[in-house]
């Protein structure tokens, strides 16, 4: 299934520069024709101008352009658990190692007399230490001997954005936005140069070694095309994690979005992001 | 077994994902290479386009340099890539809006543009040699002349007029190219290091005085070399011209490293952090005070003296390895600094290159020393010395 979604991809993106390709040459042709140059250069333009509505993936029962996927997290829910880093890690055969992640979950706490917040993550070798492995994930208890202010965890993961960094810069077009709001990365395709790696503003996106491309969340694409929620989602026993569709008014996404005042991170990068955030503060980004 | 990552340790807060450092020292090398053949081309379109004629014993030798550097540039970025088997995807479905889909049709052109320039440049030695050389080198060279064996006044002042064509379409051709490299990291927003208008423009003038600094080093060589003595006003018009660039270098860096500093935008407290602790001894030691502002002072001091004696040649050479120095310390500087402050704006990472591996310390320095080899090779084959041209 996977694989006619990805010769789909393929194909509509030869498709498209095939089309652009005519188009550029037809602009060039009339360039060089002369006198009646502008007006043909106007009507060569135009099938490349008016691209074609990407064909849905071929996946059962699905329809992307019915959908408009987004993500809520409720930070004044979440207790640090940790389930949906391992879920993440499970579901979508992340490497199992400290340096590698499509979810994280950070944890800030400012200490009494203190201004900044003190940030790790289940990364962070004190909690690996507290954990004993790589492959679990933990928060050690390193501030039990001090007077805490205040403390809360924010779970992180891909934004996928409206205008997505990562997507501009791919020089090969392997990674890409879905008719249904998802940013996507074709394994089969990806050169493995990065570059995407360096747009990302929120650190979301890893180089995976073990299949030398660039790998990150995809909200469990495999899973919400079948009705199903992300893994994290699904295992979050507090309900930090929302999914829905925002085009269904009633969904628990646009609820959340609608009742609640949610903000997004790192807004002026015009990244647009659509993972919605509320009980965060001034520290996080 | 080796490790399929190499992590960076940190200090502060930097997100999980950034502890594997993902452009190294191949993306250090890989501006590196393309800003020595915008410099070697600069050097040698003064002589073809602009009509410095004291750099005509260096000028057909600068387009060599820069055709050597130009063809390895490809090779640093194949490296580095995950799937190197699939670098042609870029070409076949050229993604637009990625500030990295034309690379592959510059590079290529470009390319081209120097194999094309360089044929007619030498054209005459292969149409002579054509007709004297036997066996396989006789045969290099028949093949070479692409069947064209008119080297009548009429044929050569048409190939004059292609050079000059060539050549001046080869300075927005190389300066472009390199210019744009800079624009890949500059236009990052994600990373406050990188992100910055200025950035094509430094990157291009520490390309002009890296070039110039290699042409001004491998002549030299050349002429110990062959035994022959070096052009000392040639020597000091390049020397002039380092200088001069070296100013605007100089004086472009300063522009944007305070500007970053005065804007103090989030995340700056990171950045002060780091230009005051680990970039201590590669920037302001290495880039700047040995590899800048000594090589200015000591070409200063001969502009100033006015000197023609075995004192230019030491000094001037010494300066332009130092420049070389400073460039590939420049853009170590750039591409590995910028990766080593977090995202995050709270944070550092600390890269330490691994030896071995394909992004190892042994891998950049085999493509860094590629350029001089092929180069040995080459000029056999298309002996760029003035002297000999005049013997011939």
């Amino acid at each position: 299934m996977e694989d006619k979604e990805k010769l789909e991809k393929q194909q509509r993106e030869r498709r498209e520069f095939l089309s652009w390709l005519g188009g550029a040459l037809a602009c060039g042709a009339a360039v060089i024709a002369g006198d009646a140059g502008p007006a043909q250069a106007v009507a060569a333009g135009e099938p490349a101008a008016a691209a074609p509505v990407p064909p849905n993936p071929a996946i059962p029962g699905y329809d992307w352009t019915k959908h408009r996927w987004a993500f809520g997290v409720d930070a004044t829910k979440c207790i640090g658990c940790l389930r949906c880093v391992e879920a993440c890690k499970k579901e979508n055969n992340v490497p199992a190692d400290a340096h590698h992640f499509r979810t994280w979950v950070e944890r800030y706490v400012t200490l009494e007399g203190e201004e900044k917040a003190r940030i790790d993550s289940q990364a962070d070798p004190v909690n690996i230490a507290a954990s004993g492995s790589e492959r679990e994930y933990r928060f050690a208890d390193r501030y039990k001997d001090a007077r805490v202010a205040k403390a809360f965890f924010v779970p992180k993961l891909c934004n996928h954005c409206t205008n997505p960094a990562c997507v501009q810069v791919c020089p090969t077009g392997a990674t890409y936005k879905t008719e249904d709001g998802v940013v996507l990365i074709d394994h089969t395709y990806c050169i493995g140069c990065q570059y995407c790696v360096q747009a990302c503003p929120y650190g979301a996106r890893f180089f995976n070694q073990e299949n030398n491309t660039t790998d990150k969340c995809t909200w469990c694409y495999q899973r919400i095309t079948k009705g199903l929620l992300p893994a994290c989602v699904e295992v979050c026993p507090v309900g930090a994690r929302i999914f829905g569709d925002r085009n269904d008014a009633q969904s628990v996404i646009s609820q959340f979005i609608h009742n609640n005042r949610v903000q997004v991170l790192r807004p002026e990068t015009g990244n647009a992001p659509n993972v919605f955030y509320v009980g965060i503060d001034e520290d996080v980004n | 077994m080796e490790a399929l990552f190499h992590s960076s340790p940190f200090t502060g807060y930097v997100y999980p994902n950034e502890t594997v450092i993902s452009w190294t020292l191949l993306i250090v090398v890989y501006p590196y290479l393309t800003g020595l053949v915008a410099g070697a081309f600069t050097i040698s379109s003064l002589y073809q386009v602009f009509g410095f004629r004291q750099l005509r014993p260096v000028a057909h030798f600068a387009l060599l340099v820069s055709l050597c550097c130009m063809i390895v540039v490809p090779l640093p970025l194949l490296l580095h890539l995950g799937h190197p088997e699939r670098a042609f995807n870029a070409m076949i479905t050229p993604h637009i809006t990625s500030a990295f889909a034309v690379f592959a049709y510059a590079a290529l052109f470009y390319v081209i543009l120097l194999m094309v320039e360089t044929w007619f440049v030498f054209r005459p030695y292969i149409v002579h040699e054509a007709q004297r050389a036997k066996g396989l080198p006789g045969w290099i060279y028949r093949m070479a002349t692409l069947g064209s064996h008119d080297v009548s006044e009429k044929a050569m002042s048409y190939d004059r007029k292609w050079l000059f064509a060539l050549a001046i379409i080869g300075i927005p051709g190389a300066h472009g190219l390199h210019g744009y490299v800079g624009f890949v990291f500059g236009s990052l927003k994600a990373r406050e290091w990188w992100s910055s208008d200025l950035m094509p423009a430094i990157f291009l003038f520490s390309a002009i005085i890296s070039g110039t600094a290699l042409v001004i080093v491998l002549y030299v060589l050349s002429c110990k070399l062959r035994k022959v003595p070096v052009d000392l006003p040639c020597l000091k018009v390049m020397a002039y011209s380092l200088w001069g660039f070296m100013m605007f270098t100089l004086l472009l860096e300063g522009v944007e490293f305070a500007s970053l500093v005065y804007r103090g935008r989030e995340g700056y407290d990171v950045i002060m952090q780091f230009v005051e602790g680990p970039l201590l001894i590669p920037f302001f030691v290495l880039q700047f005070g040995i590899g800048s502002v000594l090589p200015l002072a000591v070409i200063t001091f001969f502009i100033w003296r006015g000197a023609n004696d075995r004192a230019l040649l030491v000094g001037v050479t010494a300066s332009a390895v130092l420049v070389l120095l400073a460039v590939l310390m420049m853009r170590y500087n750039v591409v590995i600094g910028g990766q080593e402050i977090s995202k995050t704006g709270k944070g550092l990472l600390a890269y330490h290159p691994p030896i071995l591996g394909r992004e190892g310390l042994l891998a950049a320095a085999i493509v860094l020393i590629l350029p001089p080899i092929l180069l040995s090779v080459l000029v056999r084959f298309l002996p760029p010395w003035h002297d000999q041209e005049q013997t011939a």
